[in-house]
């Protein structure tokens, strides 16, 4: 491997070259026309402009990402996350064509992407799952969910990172429900087969990052607790998961690589559970084929350089360590800044940075595309920073990420940084672990 | 009733996924005129700011260079090529004389062959790329003298 496209942008975009150069590897930017002066081009060894802003017309186009690749003699993708981060076509697209697709086996992103049959896979690797199933009429939902017990959840099959979920909390409403969620999972993802699942009503969100070699090793790298959510999209991370009792977190581990290696995984992933907070209990919820916008908290506790991984997992490259020599070191804390109105239902606010400045603290990193004078484009997702605290201890990284936000300085958008720190400060988040339905009920 | 960021991503996709190529809405203080990239909109001072979320007036596919050329810019990213295949007569020459629909080159995307049109009518006084190269969204094919 040689020299990588990123068709992507953002901190992400910046985050991968930074990889590449670290590696000794050469990376070209693949970047829509408002992104071709972005910081992740300005430092590419090259840019391309893939198409204009809308991201249907650049960076959701595998056909030019993968002609972009084969104009300017790159001989890997990595996709990055979102956009076509899990995309089977891409990645298949890339192989035929002799480049190397930075991710898992097309097979596995293929089932993991099939929230349904990941479901099943899990549940054969010996993964609990929540009680549920498929759904193919109203009727059947309605027999379901009584045997489950309300209130249960609504999930698209082709759905999965927050997306494709609705909650019904007795019969009418679900009767309501699995008509519109089918209509919107066929015109979302092309797929309408839904299922049922039970809710947790005290959830927690945690997540093991998985190491594997495609030589049979299946590391775990930890956990991640990503309750802190709205509309099931996270705010804040956290690594290790607090107040895990230690059996329960082996089991989880376990229960993660298990998971893993009965799909055949490869590179860098995350499997995703909710772990029921009155019980010690936990049940597999999906996997992601991806890079995480939370993995810097995994890499501040590890140590571990997760894009460096992906990058060589995917040249070949022996990983150098085994689950042994894993270790976890203090707290982590992220925590993701976002151009939004969070006054007006956290409308996006796009527009130009006259000011853009973080304090430099011991214990911070920040992962961000933005500078004074950047602009932040209409056409994609928010975020603008994940500022990441790491300290001995976890209420050393919140004050560290308290005073990061309080020395923010920046002007020309609105931000959610009054959120953030009403959340950071919050005295049941500084109690330890909250559910995910916390931040809507205690702060907003 | 004022539309939200939303409102108006919703609309936009319901127009992609529709065979409109235009589209006026208007409520109380507020007025969206989206035009499909490539139509030609039937109204040419159509308020729309330009750079906005899919939702411009497109201008024709040239525009006036500081030197009075006229730019030909390519529509898409892929290979260029001069011609229909390898050995074939070349679309233009330096010197050619083209018209708005004058086919001028090919972009290949993923063997999917794209004909370029000049957009504007002109005299054909530089080709930018050679041909079988890489060519990015909006980088000059052609440049052209206005007739």
């Amino acid at each position: 491997m040689k020299r990588v496209l990123i068709p992507n942008r953002g901190e992400i975009a910046l985050r991968i070259v930074g990889a590449c150069e670290e590696l000794g590897l050469e990376s070209v930017i693949a970047a829509s026309e408002p992104d071709r002066d972005g910081l992740a081009a300005r430092r590419a060894d090259r840019v391309v402009v893939l198409g204009p802003g809308p991201a249907s017309e650049s960076y959701l186009r595998d056909d030019a990402i993968v002609q972009a690749a084969l104009g300017t003699s790159c001989d890997a993708i990595h996709p990055g996350y979102g956009f076509l981060s899990e995309s089977p076509r891409l990645a298949r697209r890339a192989r035929e064509h002799g480049i190397t697709f930075v991710g898992p086996p097309t097979s596995a992103i293929e089932l993991a992407g099939d929230k349904l049959a990941a479901r099943f896979a899990a549940e054969r690797a010996g993964a609990p799952v929540l009680a549920g199933g498929e759904v193919t009429s109203a009727a059947e939902a309605r027999r379901l969910a009584a045997q489950i017990g309300y209130p249960v959840l609504v999930k698209a099959a082709g759905g999965g990172g927050g997306r494709g979920i609705k909650l019904a909390r007795d019969g009418d409403e679900l009767d309501e429900l699995t008509g519109l969620a089918r209509a919107e999972a066929a015109a979302a993802f092309g797929d309408d087969r839904l299922y049922v699942e039970r809710l947790i009503r005290r959830a927690r969100h945690v997540e093991v990052q998985i190491v594997a070699d495609g030589r049979g090793a299946v590391i775990a790298l930890g956990e991640r607790d990503c309750s802190v959510q709205r509309r099931f999209q996270k705010l804040i991370e956290e690594a290790p998961a607090p107040g895990l009792p230690t059996g329960l977190r082996e089991r989880l581990l376990d229960c993660a690589v298990s998971v893993a290696s009965a799909i055949g995984y490869e590179n860098v992933g995350t499997v995703e559970f909710v772990l029921d907070a009155d019980r010690e209990e936990f049940f597999f919820l999906e996997i992601n084929c991806r890079i995480q916008v939370e993995h810097p908290v995994t890499e501040a506790v590890t140590g571990r350089d997760l894009v460096a991984l992906q990058l060589q997992i995917a040249d070949e490259r022996p990983l150098g360590f085994t689950q042994a020599d894993v270790e976890s070191t203090g707290h982590a804390v992220e925590c993701r800044l976002n151009a939004e109105d969070v006054t007006k239902g956290f409308m996006p606010s796009p527009g130009r940075l006259s000011i853009f400045a973080v304090p430099d603290l011991r214990g911070l990193r920040v992962d961000t595309h933005c500078f004074a004078g950047a602009t932040i484009p209409p056409y994609y997702d928010s975020l603008m920073a994940k500022l990441i605290a790491h300290g001995d201890d976890r209420d050393r990284a919140i004050e560290v990420l308290l005073r990061a936000l309080e020395g923010l300085d920046v002007e020309g958008v609105e931000t959610n940084r009054t959120l953030l720190t009403a959340v950071l400060g919050h005295p049941d988040f500084r109690a330890g672990a909250v559910t995910t339905d916390w931040l809507r009920e205690a702060v907003l | 009733m004022a539309l939200s960021h939303d409102d108006v991503r919703e609309i936009l996709r319901l127009i992609d996924e529709s065979d409109v190529d235009e589209l006026l809405v208007e409520t109380e203080g507020f007025s969206l005129h989206v035009v499909r990239r490539g139509a030609a909109a039937s109204d040419g001072d159509a308020p729309t700011r330009e750079g906005d979320g899919g939702a411009r007036v497109e201008e024709p596919s040239a525009d006036r260079a500081a030197d009075e050329l006229l730019t030909v810019p390519s529509p898409m990213l892929g290979t260029f090529y001069r011609a229909e295949s390898p050995g074939a007569a070349p679309f233009v020459e330096i010197g050619a004389d083209v018209e708005p629909d004058t086919t001028v080159c090919i972009i290949e995307v993923m063997k999917m062959m794209n004909s370029v049109a000049a957009g504007v009518t002109g005299t054909v006084v530089e080709i930018c790329p050679r041909s079988g190269e890489l060519v990015e969204y909006g980088a000059p094919l052609l440049r052209l003298r206005p007739r």
